[in-house]
C-alpha cells in the first residue's frame, strides 16, 4: 500500500509552480475543449486538480505493482520466441495496469484520446514509475513517439495511429545503427519509394533498439540515395501488424533488464513517411530526442529518489560501533548531499518541462491561427530556454543520478554489493542513463552554445533579478559573485580564439553554468517554500567551491598545453 | 434487456493498519485515527461485476451504500473504476444499525432497483467481521445466495456459475438468476481508477455534499446531471422506522475489552540454522503464522 506520488511532497511543490497557470491555459487553449469533453478541465483549478488526482493513480500503480515486480522482471528479463519479444511476467502486469487505467498517450489531444496532459504533469509521471523500474519505464515511456507523430505526421498517419496509443499501443524509435550510434548522420538503412504501390520500403540493419518489437516504430532512413549525411535521411512509422522486421536478438545488459534492446532486420518493410523526405534527422528527430531526453533526466530523478530512500532505511537500521550509521558524518555527509542533489535535478527537470510546454504550445495554437508579435516573442525566448536547459537537464540528472546510486551502494556496505537489496539494481539501472539518448560528452557539445550565446548568463540574471525573501539575501550575493566569476572565465577562455581549447573546457564551463543555475533554482524554490533552504544553502556552498576549482584549473591552462594530453 | 447488478459496498474505518490511536478511551473505535476505505473484500465484488459488464453488451452496474454522508466517496471510487451510478442510503435513523437492521434497509433499497439480475458483495466488511449482511440481504429479498465467490465462471441471462472458495478446496455451483453472491478476498484485485472516468466523474456530487460546496456547481449540473449522486433516506424507502437503527437491532454490545500487547520478556536468538528452526517452529505452534 505504497504511493509513490503521495509520499513525495516535492512533486506537489513543482506540480504548483507559479508558471503552471500560463502553461495549461496554453495547452487547453483557454479551456474551449471544457464542454465538447466531460474529462476536460472548466478552469485552472479544475486542471491541476486533475493532473493531482492522475498522478495519485500513478503513484498507487508505481508503489503497489510496478515496484513489487521490479525485482522478478530484473532477473527474468523478455524473451525472443518465434521472432516475438516476450516481456517479463511482471512486465506484463506493469503495462497492463498503466494501460487499464488510461495512462499511455497522456499527452495526446483529446480528439486522438489522450489526456492532453501538458509536459510537466506527465514527466511527473515518468519520475515516479522511473523510482518503482527504470527499465519499465523506458517501455511506458516510449509513447514520446506518439507526440512526434502528432507534430510531424500527416492527417492520415495521425488518424491511423494516435488513437492506439490510448488503447495500449506500444512504441519504439529506431536510430542506431551499428555505424550510426553518437553520429546519427551516418544512418544507412534504406528505404525506397516504390511507385506501383505507391508505398516505402524499409532494408536494412538497425541495433540497440529499445523495445524492439513495439507495436508502432519510428525509423530514421536514407531515403535520398548517394547521399551520406543529414539531409538525406526521412523519418518513417512502420506498422508491427506487416510482418516484416526480423528480431535477431535481445542484448544481454548490465541493467536495465526488463527494457528489450533489439538488434532489428527490416526487409522489405512497407512503411508510411512522416512530415517530408529529408527533414528526418534535421527536424523530426532533433525534436523526438529532445523529449527523449526530458525523459531521461525524469528517469535519473527517479532514480536518484529510489536510491536515496533505500540509503536513508538502511542508514538508520543499520548499527556499527553500538549506533546507527547515519549518525556518523561521513555517513550523514553523504546522505545529505544525495538529498540536495536530488532536489537540484528534480527541480532543473521540472524547469526544462515548463519552458518545453510553453514553446510546445504555441507551436500547436500557431497551428490553428497566427501567433501575434508578443506571442511569437514569447515563444521563442521560451524555445531559446528550452535548447539550452535539455541538455544540461540531461548532463546534470544523469550524472548526479549515477553518483547518487554509486553513494547508496557505499552506505550499505558490502551487503549493498550482494543482490539482496535493490541498491545494486538501481546501480546498474542508473549506469546507461549518461550513455543513451545522448552521451553526456554530446550534452556537453549541445550545452556549450547556451554558454557560447549568452543564454545562460541572461537566465542567471533573470533568476538573480527576482527579489527573495530577506533571510535568503546571501544566498542570493553569493550566486550573483559566482556568476560574475563565470562571465569572466568564459571570456578568458574566448580570448584566444581556440575552438578546440573551447571545446576542451567546455565540460567545465557547462558545469560551471550548472552549478549557478541549479543554485538559483533551489534558492527560488527556498523562497517559495522554507524547507527548501537547507538544500539551497548545501548546494550553493559546493558549487562555489566546484567553481572556483575549476576556474583555477582554467586559469592554469594555455592552447598551447592540450598537446600533453594527446597521444 | 440490460443485464443489471447491484454490487453493496460499505466504506470502513481502515483497520489493517491499526497504530495505537485506533481505539478510544471509552473503548469505542477512533474513526477519525483510521482513514475511511472502500471494504477490501467489497473491491473484490466491484471488480467480478465490472468483469460481467466487460463481457455483456448491456450491462449496468449500480453501487449501493449506505453510511454518514462521506460515504458517497464510496460510489465515487466505484465510478472511477467502471461502475454506472450509484446510490447513497443515509439518514440519521440508521445510525447503530447492525446486520439485521443494515440488511432490512438494504433489501428495501434494492427491491427499489427492480428488476435486477445479480446482487455481487464483499463476503464480510473489515470493520464487523460478520460476514451476515451479504446472506442476511438475500434471505429478505427471497432469492438465492452464494457465498464465498471467487470467480464467475459463466453468466447468461437466466444462470451463473460460481467458484466458491472453501476452507479445504474449492466448488463450482450454478444458480438460476436472480442471485445474491458474496465474494472472497481470494478473487481477482479490482482494476485501477481509470484516468477519464476519474476526471469526468470527479465533480459528482449528492445534494447534502452540494449543500456543503464552496463552489458553484449549478451551471455544470445543468449540463451534466450525470453527476448527481441520489441520496435515499428512510421515507424514500418507505422503511419502518422499528426496524432500523438501533431499535431495530437486537445484537448489543455486551462489553468490550481493550487488548495491550505486553512483552514479558524476551529471547535472545542467533543467526543459526538451529535457531531459526526453533523460532519457525514455535511461530507455527503457537499459529502466530501459517
Amino acid at each position: 500500500m505504497a504511493n509513490f506520488y503521495t509520499d513525495n511532497e516535492n512533486l506537489k511543490f513543482h506540480l504548483t509552480h507559479p508558471l503552471m497557470e500560463k502553461i495549461v491555459r496554453l495547452k487547453e487553449k483557454d479551456y474551449i475543449e471544457k464542454d465538447q469533453f466531460d474529462y476536460a478541465p472548466r478552469d485552472f483549478e479544475d486542471a491541476l486538480d486533475s493532473y493531482d488526482k492522475v498522478l495519485e493513480i500513478v503513484g498507487e500503480i508505481s508503489g503497489d505493482i510496478v515496484a513489487p515486480n521490479a525485482e522478478g522482471v530484473d532477473h527474468a528479463g523478455p524473451q525472443l520466441i518465434d521472432n516475438e519479444v516476450h516481456y517479463a511476467p511482471g512486465t506484463v502486469d506493469n503495462l497492463d495496469a498503466l494501460v487499464k487505467a488510461g495512462m499511455i498517450g497522456m499527452s495526446l489531444p483529446r480528439e486522438y484520446d489522450g489526456l492532453n496532459f501538458p509536459m510537466t504533469p506527465y514527466v511527473m509521471a515518468a519520475e515516479i514509475v522511473s523510482r518503482a523500474d527504470a527499465g519499465f519505464a523506458n517501455i511506458w515511456g516510449l509513447q514520446d513517439c506518439a507526440e512526434t507523430i502528432h507534430e510531424f505526421g500527416s492527417e492520415e498517419i495521425k488518424k491511423e495511429y494516435l488513437p492506439r496509443f490510448y488503447k495500449g499501443a506500444t512504441a519504439a524509435m529506431d536510430l542506431t545503427e551499428p555505424d550510426a550510434g553518437s553520429d546519427l548522420q551516418a544512418v544507412q538503412l534504406k528505404a525506397t519509394f516504390n511507385t506501383a504501390d505507391n508505398t516505402w520500403y524499409l532494408d536494412g540493419v538497425k541495433r540497440f533498439i529499445t523495445n524492439g518489437d513495439a507495436d508502432i516504430s519510428l525509423v530514421l532512413a536514407r531515403s535520398e540515395p548517394n547521399t551520406t549525411d543529414a539531409r538525406g535521411l526521412s523519418l518513417f512509422v512502420y506498422d508491427r501488424a506487416n510482418n516484416a522486421v526480423k528480431i535477431r536478438r535481445i542484448e544481454n545488459k548490465l541493467g536495465i533488464k526488463g527494457s528489450p534492446t533489439c538488434e532489428l532486420v527490416f526487409k522489405n518493410a512497407p512503411a508510411k513517411l512522416i512530415g517530408d523526405t529529408k527533414m528526418g534527422l534535421i527536424k523530426y528527430v532533433m525534436s523526438l530526442m529532445n523529449s527523449a531526453r526530458l525523459g531521461v533526466g525524469a528517469q535519473s530523478v527517479g532514480l536518484a529518489e529510489a536510491a536515496v530512500r533505500e540509503a536513508q532505511k538502511y542508514a538508520e537500521e543499520r548499527e556499527q560501533f553500538g549506533k546507527a550509521i547515519i549518525q556518523y558524518p561521513a555517513v550523514y555527509e553523504l546522505l545529505t548531499n544525495m538529498k540536495v542533489k536530488t532536489d537540484a535535478i528534480r527541480s532543473l527537470l521540472y524547469e526544462t518541462a515548463r519552458f518545453v510546454d510553453i514553446y510546445k504550445a504555441y507551436t500547436f495554437i500557431g497551428h490553428d491561427r497566427k501567433l501575434d508579435q508578443a506571442e511569437r516573442e514569447d515563444n521563442k525566448h521560451y524555445q531559446k530556454l528550452a535548447d539550452v536547459f535539455t541538455p544540461l537537464l540531461k548532463l546534470f540528472s544523469s550524472e548526479y543520478c549515477n553518483q547518487i546510486a554509486y553513494d547508496a551502494l557505499q552506505i550499505h556496505g558490502g551487503t549493498g554489493y550482494m543482490k539482496d537489496f535493490p541498491v545494486e539494481r538501481i546501480y546498474r539501472d542508473a549506469r546507461i542513463t549518461t550513455i543513451y539518448e545522448g552521451t553526456s560528452q554530446l550534452q556537453v557539445v549541445a550545452a556549450i552554445r547556451g554558454v557560447v550565446n549568452g543564454v545562460y548568463l541572461k537566465a542567471m540574471h533573470d533568476y538573480l533579478n527576482t527579489p527573495v525573501k530577506p533571510e535568503l539575501q546571501y544566498l542570493k550575493s553569493v550566486l550573483e559573485k559566482m556568476t560574475d566569476q563565470f562571465a569572466k572565465i568564459v571570456e578568458k577562455v574566448n580570448e584566444h580564439e581556440d575552438s578546440e581549447f573551447v571545446d576542451f573546457h567546455a565540460r567545465r564551463l557547462v558545469e560551471m553554468a550548472g552549478n549557478i543555475i541549479m543554485g538559483c533554482l533551489l534558492l527560488h524554490d527556498a523562497n517559495r517554500n522554507d524547507v527548501y533552504s537547507k538544500s539551497a544553502e548545501i548546494f550553493i556552498r559546493i558549487g562555489r567551491a566546484d567553481n572556483i576549482s575549476k576556474v583555477s584549473l582554467i586559469n592554469q591552462s594555455h592552447p598551447k598545453d592540450l598537446g600533453a594530453y594527446k597521444s | 434487456m440490460s443485464f443489471k447488478i447491484i454490487v453493496l459496498a460499505k466504506q470502513v474505518p481502515d483497520t489493517r493498519n491499526v497504530g495505537k490511536d485506533a481505539m478510544k478511551a471509552d473503548g469505542t473505535v477512533n474513526r477519525a485515527a483510521l482513514p475511511a476505505i472502500f471494504n477490501p473484500e467489497d473491491l473484490n465484488a466491484l471488480e467480478l461485476a465490472l468483469r460481467i459488464k466487460d463481457k455483456l453488451v448491456d450491462c449496468e452496474v449500480i453501487i449501493l451504500t449506505m453510511g454518514p454522508f462521506r460515504a458517497a466517496e464510496i460510489i465515487r471510487e466505484a465510478m472511477y473504476r467502471g461502475a454506472d451510478r450509484g446510490y447513497l442510503i443515509t439518514d440519521r435513523k440508521f445510525a447503530g444499525s447492525d446486520t439485521l437492521a443494515t440488511s432490512y434497509t438494504l433489501s428495501l433499497a434494492v427491491k427499489k432497483l427492480e428488476p435486477y439480475n445479480l446482487i455481487l458483495s464483499g463476503r464480510q466488511a473489515i470493520d464487523g467481521d460478520t460476514a451476515q449482511v451479504g446472506p442476511q440481504t438475500a434471505e429478505k429479498l427471497n432469492i438465492p445466495q452464494i457465498t464465498y465467490a471467487e470467480e464467475i465462471i459463466d453468466v447468461n441471462s437466466t444462470h451463473i456459475t460460481v467458484k466458491r472458495r472453501l476452507e479445504r478446496g474449492v466448488e463450482v455451483v450454478k444458480s438460476k438468476l436472480p442471485v445474491a453472491v458474496t465474494v472472497h478476498s481470494s478473487a481477482p484485485a479490482c482494476r485501477q481508477r481509470v484516468t477519464k472516468l476519474l476526471m469526468k466523474y470527479k465533480h459528482s456530487r449528492t445534494i447534502t455534499e452540494l449543500q456543503n460546496e464552496t463552489k458553484d456547481y449549478t451551471e455544470l449540473y445543468s449540463l451534466r446531471p450525470y453527476l448527481q449522486l441520489e441520496e435515499w433516506t428512510v421515507d424514500d424507502l418507505h422503511a419502518d422506522v422499528e426496524k432500523l437503527g438501533l431499535s431495530g437491532s437486537p445484537t448489543k454490545v455486551k462489553k468490550i475489552e481493550n487488548v495491550v500487547f505486553q512483552s514479558k520478556d524476551s529471547k535472545v536468538l542467533t543467526s543459526s540454522d538451529a535457531d531459526i528452526d526453533g523460532l519457525m517452529k514455535e511461530l507455527l505452534g503457537s499459529h502466530v503464522i501459517g
